[in-house]
């Protein structure tokens, strides 16, 4: 069982590996896409699957994002040090928002409407400052052609690196915190804060630990999206709708499962993309309208995802363990 | 004083009363079936096209288009609670949040498929109203008035009927109140039918003086949460003030700096009231 399982992991790892030498252009423009929306929903379900739900993701994503790009523009600083201070800034903002709410014990959905104030309050900010950011209208990093200090590529097969290593150090974050004796305690302070406490469990200390990983994820795969895309926008990379485009393909796909947030970007993004190759313009909205109802359907019926139901299947199958 | 400023002033207090009208229906279904509706002002937003719809493409007259409104969200409100709350009611409450949340993008790209993103507009002009230097919109009067005189309408509806009295008693213990006869799953869709019917007012009040776009909800939505929450949810006298304290920081913010920065204020007030008085302004 446990050969074949490796087996799995090494042709799987190795097939995408392989991919950018023979996929095109096209897809592989889907697949940086998948990668890094996986990364940043895994980010987001790291803290999600404790029932700490952010809606505030979408304010970690945009600091993380605009903060390089601005000082590459305007200070002609690398991103090798503006990504690194733009996760910073995020971490410093989950701080600031993350340590009263949880001295307070502002949780459940006073959690989600303060966090979803704060990705409003840095969404608000991009646009009002549109002097500097260029506003509404988006932000356009300064292109630089093919380099490292800029880290800027033409050739989307950079970008795949990038993002493939990206996620899997995403998914190995997600399985440490998994595997931590961290996560038992996590899990007992989202069944029962109090109790939780009362047991010896350092409730900040555990909450702030997952809050600040997270949100430093979520910034610097923010980061690594807007270097790709070179171009930025207050609606797509911070505020509401990306908040809770995040929380939902968590969901979606399963937030409970280590590959659930990504199924849940593939299964986005492809949706997204076969409704739009597939009926062109004159049905825009088709894919979120059926994408939201398939998200109502999905917490009513199956909210742990699609990869938890799988899981579950799986699990059903094999014989009961003798005690 | 300043004569800009008063008019701001007064624009911002006239601005609280339809915000007032939202967060009390926000607040009635927060209270009762202690749902938080991410998509309330989305379904606002299906009022206002349906208006726009029945009064622009039908020549419907104006009244019976509004009532026409008032009655389709009113509807609209009680399918939400049936095909979505009720499945989940035994479920951890942020299930539910989600779930409207999944309402949201479902009515947003519905209408960008239907109506395409173009602004639309009823084209009804109101005269503006001149009080010495001070220029006031009727339409935002109007609305002002109808609001205000909905509110009153509701806390009557509540203190003096006996469905009123049972739906606050459920706000307050939604155990005992099945002891004492009352039909929890009546009151919960005739709360989510008031609630809807709020909307739908807010829908014809706000069709006066805004165009209607599939994300118009956007624009609101997080406003009438901030509201709700900074009232204390299901408080439905602190949502009122907090309206006004809203909508006056938008205004005076605005007159001093530009609309976006005043609203990045008002969240910042939010958050930082969440840590002062995270049960509502009014409780001690």
């Amino acid at each position: 069982m446990n050969v074949l399982r490796h087996a799995t992991l090494a042709v799987g790892l190795g097939l995408l590996v392989a991919l950018p030498f023979v996929t095109p252009p096209y897809f592989m423009h889907l697949l940086i896409q998948i990668l890094l929306w996986g990364f940043i929903y895994t980010a987001w379900s790291m803290m999600g699957r404790f029932g700490f739900v952010s809606l505030g993701h979408g304010a970690f994503m945009g600091v993380g994002a605009y903060v390089p790009a601005l000082l590459w523009n305007y200070y002609d600083v690398t991103p090798w040090i503006g990504i690194p201070l733009g996760v910073v800034l995020s971490v410093l903002l989950a701080l600031i928002i993350g340590y009263p709410c949880f001295r307070l014990k502002v949780i459940g959905h006073y959690f989600a409407l303060v966090t979803l104030a704060l990705s409003q309050v840095v969404m608000l900010s991009v646009v009002a400052a549109r002097n500097v950011t260029g506003g509404s209208l988006g932000f356009t990093p300064k292109a630089a052609g093919h380099s490292w200090y800029a880290l800027q590529f033409p050739e989307k097969s950079y970008f795949y690196g990038i993002s493939l290593v990206l996620w899997l150090g995403g998914l190995v974050i997600w399985w440490v915190i998994d595997r931590g004796i961290g996560r038992e305690a996590l899990d007992a302070i989202s069944e029962d804060e109090e109790a939780a406490a009362a047991i010896g469990i350092n409730v900040m200390r555990e909450k702030l630990r997952v809050t600040v990983i997270s949100a430093a994820l979520t910034a610097l795969g923010g980061a690594i999206l807007g270097q790709y895309l070179m171009y930025l926008n207050p609606e797509t990379v911070s505020g509401i709708a990306v908040s809770l485009q995040i929380v939902f393909a968590a969901i979606v796909g399963g937030m409970y499962t280590m590959l659930g947030p990504t199924v849940g970007a593939l299964l986005t993004i492809s949706l997204n993309e076969g409704l739009r190759v597939g009926f062109a313009t004159n049905f825009i909205g088709a894919a979120n309208t059926i994408y939201g109802i398939l998200l109502i359907l999905c917490i009513i019926f199956m909210p742990r995802g699609i990869v938890g139901v799988l899981e579950r299947l799986r699990v059903r199958r094999q014989p009961p363990k003798a005690e | 004083m300043d004569i800009y400023l008063l008019e701001a002033i007064i624009n911002g207090i006239l601005l609280g009363g339809v915000l007032a009208l939202l967060a009390l229906g926000l607040n009635l279904i927060f209270g009762v079936i202690d749902v938080v509706w991410i998509a309330y002002a989305d379904i606002v937003m299906c009022g206002m096209y349906l208006l726009f719809w029945l009064y622009v493409g039908l020549d419907w007259p104006l009244p019976l288009a509004c009532l026409a409104a008032i009655g389709f969200v009113a509807l609209l409100g009680v399918l939400v609670h049936l095909l979505i709350i009720e499945p989940i009611l035994g479920s951890a409450p942020i299930n539910q949040l989600l779930a409207t949340g999944g309402l949201l993008f479902f009515l947003q790209s519905f209408a960008t498929l239907l109506f395409g993103t173009e602004f639309r507009n009823i084209g009804v002009r109101l005269p503006i109203i001149e009080l010495g230097d001070i220029y006031i919109s009727y339409a935002r009067l109007l609305a002002f008035a109808i609001a205000l005189i909905g509110a009153v309408a509701l806390y009557f509806f509540l203190k003096r009927t006996f469905i009123g009295t049972a739906i606050r008693a459920i706000a307050q213990d939604r155990d005992i109140v099945g002891l004492m006869g009352v039909d929890q799953r009546r009151i919960y869709l005739v709360t989510s039918a008031i609630g809807g019917a709020l909307a739908g007012l807010a829908a014809c009040l706000l069709s006066l003086q805004y165009d209607v776009h599939p994300f118009i909800g956007n624009t609101f939505g997080p406003l009438i949460f901030m509201i709700c929450v900074l009232g204390g949810l299901g408080d439905m006298i602190g949502g009122f003030i907090a309206a006004f304290v809203i909508s006056q920081i938008i205004s005076i913010g605005g007159y001093y700096s530009n609309t976006e920065l005043s609203y990045v204020l008002a969240f910042t007030f939010f958050i930082v009231l969440m840590f002062v008085r995270p049960r509502g302004i009014l409780v001690r």
